[in-house]
Parts: C-alpha cells; structure tokens; sequence
C-alpha cells in the first residue's frame, strides 16, 4: 500500500456488502437479449443482402463506408451505382452478421440523411458479380473452355495472358476461380455483389415506416421470441 | 436582441400535433408574440453569400452565436457585424462549442458555434463530438479556403466535413452562394428534429464572398428526413398490459425525456401508477430527486438503491436512454429479470445494447400519454415499492465530516446546493467533481444538469457555464462545479466572463490530483500514481482574480458556508478555490463491465 492510503479511513459508504445482497436468476447474452442461463447460445451469423437507395451526391459512399467501419459492421462487399433516377444511386451491401446486428445496420443505414430507403434483400433475390480473372496463356484451349463452362468470355489474348470474364452469383464466381487456379492465376478483379428483387416486388421503395420489424405478442400480450429468419447462401 | 427573429422553426409534426399543446405553448406563444406585436419590418436584402447565412440564422430566431474569428469566416463575421445576433468571442474554439452545447441544452434551441478553417474547425470538434454522443442540438459554421483550393492543401485547409463526418448528425459542404442560405437552415431544422444532435456547414470563402440575392428557402428538413411522433398501437396496448401485470415496474428515464419535454408526462405517469423512478445521468431532473418514488441515478456511480431497483425490477420503461455501457454495467446482469419496454425516438436506439420486448419508436410525451391512455389500472407493486425505501434506508449516501480531516468535497456540493434555488443550473467537467456534483445535489427541475457524459470531456463545464448563463433566466443562478485538473483545460474562458460580466459562480473541487483516475490507480493499479499528480496547479483564487475575476478560498469546514455565500451574492464571475480532501473517493461504485447490484461501497469491495 502506498502512503496515499493512511488517511482512507473514513471513505466509502455505509450498507450491505456485495455478498449480502440478494441476486436475481435471470440472465443475458452480450446481444442483451434475456437467456436461459443453462443455453447460454450466441446465435449464429448469417450473411445477407441489403440494398439501400441514396441521394446521388459527394460524399454518402463515405458516409456508408465510414457508418459500417466505425460500429465494426463485418462487411463483405459494397457496390455503388447510378439507377433508372439520375438523382438516385443504389448501393448494395453483402453482410455477415447475427440477426442483432443486421437489424441494427439496417437501422443505422437508414439513419444517414442521404439515404432514401433500405431494404434487406429476399434469400431469392438476384444477385450477380462480374469477375475478370487473367491467367497464363500456356494452355489457351483449355482456358477457353474453362470459360464455356461457366458462361464466361475471353475478353483478351496476348502471347503470355488470357483474360476472361464470368459474371454470376459469389458462389459460381468462386467455383470459377478454383478451375481456373490449374492455368496460374496472374491477376483477378471483383466488382462485389449488385442485386435486385425479383418481379414486381421493389428492391427499396420509398422511405419506409421508422421500425421496419414489430415484434408479435400472444393473446395476453407476452411477446413472442425475436423471429429468425433463415440463412441464406446465394 | 433581434424580436423579429423570435420565430420557432418550422416543424411539421406541428401541424400534425396540435393537441400537444402544454409542449408547444412556449414556442407558439413566441411565434403569436412576433407576428402580432412586431410591426412589418423589412430587412435589408440579401447581396451575398455570407448575409445569406446570418439571415438564415435571423429567420430561425437565433440570438446568440459563440466563436472565434478567422481568415476564411471573415465574410461571415462582416456580415454578423450588421446583424442583432449577439456574438459571444470565445477565448478558444473549444469553449465556443461547449458553449453553443450548452446553450443548447438550456434553451432546447440549437447553440450556435462559429470557426474559421482548419485550426479553427479541428478545435470545434471536441465540443461537436460531445454535442454528438449527447444528442444536444447544435449547428456549427466553419469558414473553408476557396473552393478552387480545396484539395491542394492550402493555409489553414482542413477536410471539415470529412472529419466531422463520424461526429454529426448531418454535414455539408455549401457549393454556392445562392444555396448557402437554405444549407445553414436545413442544417439548423435537422439538429433539433427529431433526436437532436450537432450538424455542421462548410462555407468555402469564395462561396460566402459571392454575390447573390438570393433570400434562404424556409428552414426545413430534407424529404427523405422522417420521424415517428407515435409509437405502434399494437405495442403500446401490449406494454400497457405488461406494466399492470407487473410487480416490480420500474421507470428508467434517460435525456431523451428532457429533451422531448416529456418531464411532465413521466412525473404524471409514474406518480399515478406510482412506479419507482431511476435516472441515468443525461436525465436528471427529468424527476424531483426529493420525490418518494425517486431512487435517483443508476450506473456506475448511481445510487445503490437505483442499482438494486433497476437490477431487481421485472418490467424496466425505460424512456429516451440508449442503455450506455456506464448505466448497464455488463450486458449480462443489466436487469436481468426485467421485460424492456423501450420508448425512444430513434429507432436505432431500440434493441442496439438491451433487447426490448416493447419497442415503441416515437416522441417521448407523445408516446407516454398513449400508454397512459391504454392503463386500465395499475400495477400492484405496494410491496416492491417498500422494498425500494428499505432499500434507500440501507445505502445511504451518508459520509463521515470528521473535523480534524480536511473538507470533503461532497459538503462543499451540498452547500452550494442549499444556498442556493431549485432552478440553479449545475454545469461540471469530467471526473470524481461530476459524480459528487450528481450525487449531493438535489435536481427538481429539467435543464437544470448540465454535462459532459457520453463523451466525458475534461473542461466542459465552465464553457457551458458560459453558454447556459446566456440562454439562463436572470434568476437563475448558474453554477460550475469543476475540478482543479479539468478547470485547467479551459479556464481561459474566464476572460469571456469578465468581459461580458458573466454572473458565474464556479467552485473548483481542488484535490491536486486527477482525481478519478488517481482512485482508479488505488483500486486497480497497486496504488501507482503515474501522472495524476497535480500539485503543481495554480493557485484558482489568485488566478480569478487576474483575469478581473472575484476569487476564494476555501481550507476548513468553518470557511464554507460564508464563502459560498458571499461568491454567490457577487455580481460576476466568481472562483472559489476549494481544498478538498484529496483521499476523497466516489462511491459506490460498480467497476467497468461489473454487475450494477454488486456495486461496491469501499475501495476492498471492488
């Protein structure tokens, strides 16, 4: 102890101790969603699509980059583009987290002035990714092949270097890249995942009400357990 | 002051909300006031960019505006030259958005903030980012280099929008004259819209240099802005029923109720269902701590009695708070056994760190006059509410004044507190000061704690003295209860107070330490007092006096009541200088992460 502590007699306060006091049963996970102590279960991730569209102006790709990177949002692409709206721009965001946290992006996203509306998209939505992949030139027939099989086109030929390009949903982008890793693989660009709802549904019509998710209750008002819905893999 | 500009901004849930009327009484009466008594004076037309910004300002009723001159605001400050807005020169950009911050806070008007360029801006941003994480509602107006120089690293260039990008609520950057009108009120409308918060507006200097005569667009928010003013009926009736099964309700109210001047609503609810009321530390004086069913602050350094109420309680209502790790503690034990109903208007605020079982999005009066509406009776909790007292009987916050030790700090608050009125505004700094300046002050009335407590910044409290002594009551003592280490960071502002014959009362709660962090040191670093020693301050009451300020000191018991008055009754600035016991620590206390029902009373209980 050091000669600060000769005088602390008198600090603190008068009452029960810790120990004495009585403690309650219930329990919460870090989602601050009350649990059964027993399960102590983190619910799982998943991965989904949500499509916002955005006032075409300077400075809101930052502001959704910034939003995501600042509350440590787990982002796996975001695309940007202009739409049928000169004004308007959609980007679409590929995210991988539990179902707090996109609830919550979607909330947060919503919140920038810039963006006019959100929406998380449908497991069956379409989602597609262009992908140019240049690889050795040593065996062109091959490659050319290789490309057929995944709907791809040879967009360039040189001595030493294919280019092709496959467009697709992110899984037949990576089943691509796998097949063509036998030619020696010199250089790949992405684009990220672009999507829209199918049929006459609207991928992110005007602004929606505040609270897009309102919980269910039974009949006595008890409220249902937070719905789940289920994972999605392109 | 500018009569004609007394005009509150347009809000169209207004239209919307006529029934409200108790909330919107005060700013309608100005608006009835302004168009009945004042006669149709046309002003001056606008010929530049910069008049159109100070007239943008006029038309919202702005009244005062605190900043610091500069070379790319210059256009600005030559058309405030002209204007009635009272410009208030602050010693440090710093103290203008505090003070701007606090104004804000006082009035429930958006504080304005002027800085030029670069420096100027990067100085305003401790005081945005507090105004941020607070939700204060304050616009700030910064002076950029010309626009043709903008991204060539010119003289005092600094990207402002892109550093107060993560910090506002709203920024933008003006790109034309006959625009930067509707920019400045757009920017005004959107900080008090809603959830408050900080918004700012780049004015390049070519742009507020400009010719045009072009008169701002009416202050509004942008289309795409919406805000919920009523929460779902559905969840309400289900939160109703919630709260009259329940038998050990508790209310949680955080700043949004102030904020919303939602007080009234929730002291009406919560004494006709009689329900226990805790605050967190933006919320007090949304509830009379002298009030039975009052249990206070709850958190880190809450009362432990609110601590026991908000961890025992079954159903928490917890109202314009966002469940702050420093109120929660660890997620895991924050109200284990309670259903959350949460009101907030900010649907992001719902589910973000506590679950709720009730989200009920929408205005804070508004939405707790519809779940009063749908109470068919209420809860049956005569036992939890003796619980509760038993519990106030069990922690007392009662402390020892042994005479032979030096003063406490906690008697110095309490003086201050007695001598003076129930609307006596508080402002603080950060650290041990604070907690005591929230614990052994009794608050009754909303906007009367005014704090630096999401972001906690050290020097916050005698800049927002001086932005609350502006927005104040005459009547209304203001005091600043500081720290020797956090005093130190601003005090320069104690010239603005003497030029502008500011009456402050300020009492620096002097323990020549850092003292928070010198606690902390004892409790969880072996007592090692790495740079938290501060013994080589200055002496506060000579200082105050050199500035032309009036200065005390205070070394005994016996000297307090007599300073304290007499620092009170002088008309001005006034310092007292308190030596306080320097072992003093602040309890109770739950530690970072810890369980608020095992909040420790002692240092040996953390």
């Amino acid at each position: 102890m050091s000669q600060e502590n000769t005088n602390t007699t008198t600090q603190g306060l008068e009452g029960p101790p810790p120990e004495d006091r009585p403690r309650p049963q219930g329990r919460r996970n870090a989602q601050g969603i009350r649990i059964d102590p027993e399960v102590e279960a983190e619910p799982d991730t998943r991965r989904t699509v949500i499509s916002a569209l955005v006032k075409h102006e300077p400075g809101v790709l930052s502001d959704v980059s910034g939003l995501f990177s600042r509350r440590q949002f787990n982002i796996e692409s975001l695309t940007v583009g202009p739409t049928e709206d000169d004004d308007r721009a959609r980007i679409t965001l590929v995210i991988e987290e539990h179902e707090p946290g996109i609830e919550q992006a979607k909330k947060q996203l919503r919140k920038l002035v810039p963006v006019i509306s959100v929406r998380e998209l449908a497991p069956d939505a379409m989602r597609r990714e262009l992908m140019l992949i240049k690889v050795n030139a040593t065996r062109p027939d091959q490659v050319a092949a290789v490309a057929g099989m995944y709907d791809g086109q040879t967009v360039d030929a040189s001595p030493e270097t294919v280019t092709v390009q496959v467009t697709g949903s992110r899984q037949k982008i990576e089943a691509a890249i796998e097949t063509f890793e036998q030619f020696g693989i010199r250089e790949i660009s992405r684009t990220g995942t672009t999507a829209l709802a199918r049929g006459t549904e609207e991928t992110a019509a005007t602004k929606g009400p505040a609270s897009e998710s309102t919980p269910e209750y039974t009949e006595d008002g008890t409220p249902t357990h937070p719905q789940t819905t289920p994972s999605d893999d392109d | 002051m500018s009569e004609r500009a007394a005009v509150s901004p347009p809000d169209e849930q207004d239209e919307e909300h006529e029934h409200e009327q108790e909330q919107d009484e005060h700013s309608e009466q100005s608006a009835s006031d302004s168009t009945e008594t004042e006669p149709e004076s046309t002003p001056e037309p606008v010929t530049t960019g910069a008049q159109s910004v100070i007239r943008a300002l006029e038309n919202v009723g702005v009244e005062y505006a605190f900043g610091v001159q500069g070379g790319a605001i210059m256009p600005v400050y030559d058309a405030l030259y002209d204007s009635d807005i009272t410009h208030v020169t602050m010693a440090h950009e710093q103290g203008a958005s505090h003070a701007a911050d606090a104004y804000g806070i006082v009035s429930g008007e958006p504080g304005v903030c002027l800085a030029t360029s670069g420096p100027g801006a990067t100085n305003l941003v401790t005081g945005i980012a507090d105004a941020d994480m607070d939700s204060d509602p304050m616009i700030a107006l910064t002076g950029q280099v010309p626009t043709e120089m903008v991204g060539n690293d010119a003289f005092q260039e600094t990207d402002t929008t892109g550093v107060t990008t993560p910090i506002t609520k709203a920024n933008t950057f003006s790109s034309h004259a006959d625009t930067v009108g509707d920019d400045v009120g757009e920017a005004f409308a959107l900080a008090n819209t809603g959830r408050p918060g900080p918004t700012l507006v780049d004015l390049p200097k070519d742009v507020t240099l400009s010719e045009t005569d072009r008169e701002p667009a009416e202050a509004r928010v942008p289309d795409t802005y919406e805000v919920q003013e009523r929460a779902d009926d559905e969840v309400v009736r289900a939160a109703a029923r919630r709260i009259e099964d329940s038998q050990r309700p508790a209310l949680l109210l955080g700043g949004g109720v102030i904020k919303g001047d939602a007080s009234q609503a929730c002291r009406e609810f919560a004494t006709e269902h009689e329900i226990p009321v805790v605050t967190t530390m933006p919320g007090i004086g949304s509830f009379p701590e002298d009030h039975e069913l009052s249990m206070e602050m709850a958190g880190m350094h809450g009362t432990g009695y609110a601590n026991m109420a908000i961890t025992h309680c079954d159903t928490l209502i917890g109202i314009g708070t966002r469940f702050d790790d420093r109120l929660t503690g660890g997620i895991e034990t924050f109200a284990p056994d309670a259903e959350l109903i949460h009101i907030d208007i900010d649907p992001a605020e719902i589910s973000k760190n506590i679950h709720a079982e009730y989200p009920l999005v929408g205005d804070a009066a508004t939405v707790v006059e519809q779940l009063d509406e749908e109470m068919e009776r209420s809860p049956q909790a005569k036992k939890w509410r003796a619980q509760c007292q038993q519990w106030k009987s069990e922690y007392p916050m009662a402390y020892d004044t042994p005479e032979d030790e030096p003063v406490k700090p906690q008697f110095v608050v309490e003086a201050l507190d007695e001598a003076t009125s129930d609307r006596a505004i508080v402002t603080t700094g950060v650290g041990q000061h604070q907690m005591w300046a929230c614990q052994y002050w009794t608050y009754t009335e909303p906007r009367t704690w005014v704090s630096s407590h999401g972001l906690g910044t050290m020097g916050y409290g005698f800049p927002a003295a001086v932005g609350a002594r502006l927005a104040a009551d005459d009547d209304q003592e203001v005091i600043c209860v500081e720290g020797d280490g956090s005093f130190l960071m601003t005090m320069q502002e104690l010239a603005v107070a003497v030029r502008e014959h500011l009456d402050i009362t300020i009492v620096v709660l002097n323990n020549e330490y850092i003292g928070m962090v010198r606690q902390w040191q004892d409790a969880f670093f072996e007592g090692r007092h790495s740079a938290s020693e501060y013994h080589w301050c200055p002496e506060f009451d000579t200082l105050a006096e050199a500035f032309g300020a009036k200065g005390f000191r205070i070394d005994e018991y016996d000297e307090v009541a007599d300073t304290v008055e007499a620092a009170l009754a002088y008309d001005g600035p006034s310092v007292i200088d308190a030596h306080v016991d320097p072992q003093a620590n602040v309890y109770p206390m739950v530690p970072s992460g810890g369980d608020n029902g095992q909040f420790a009373l002692s240092e040996d209980q953390l």
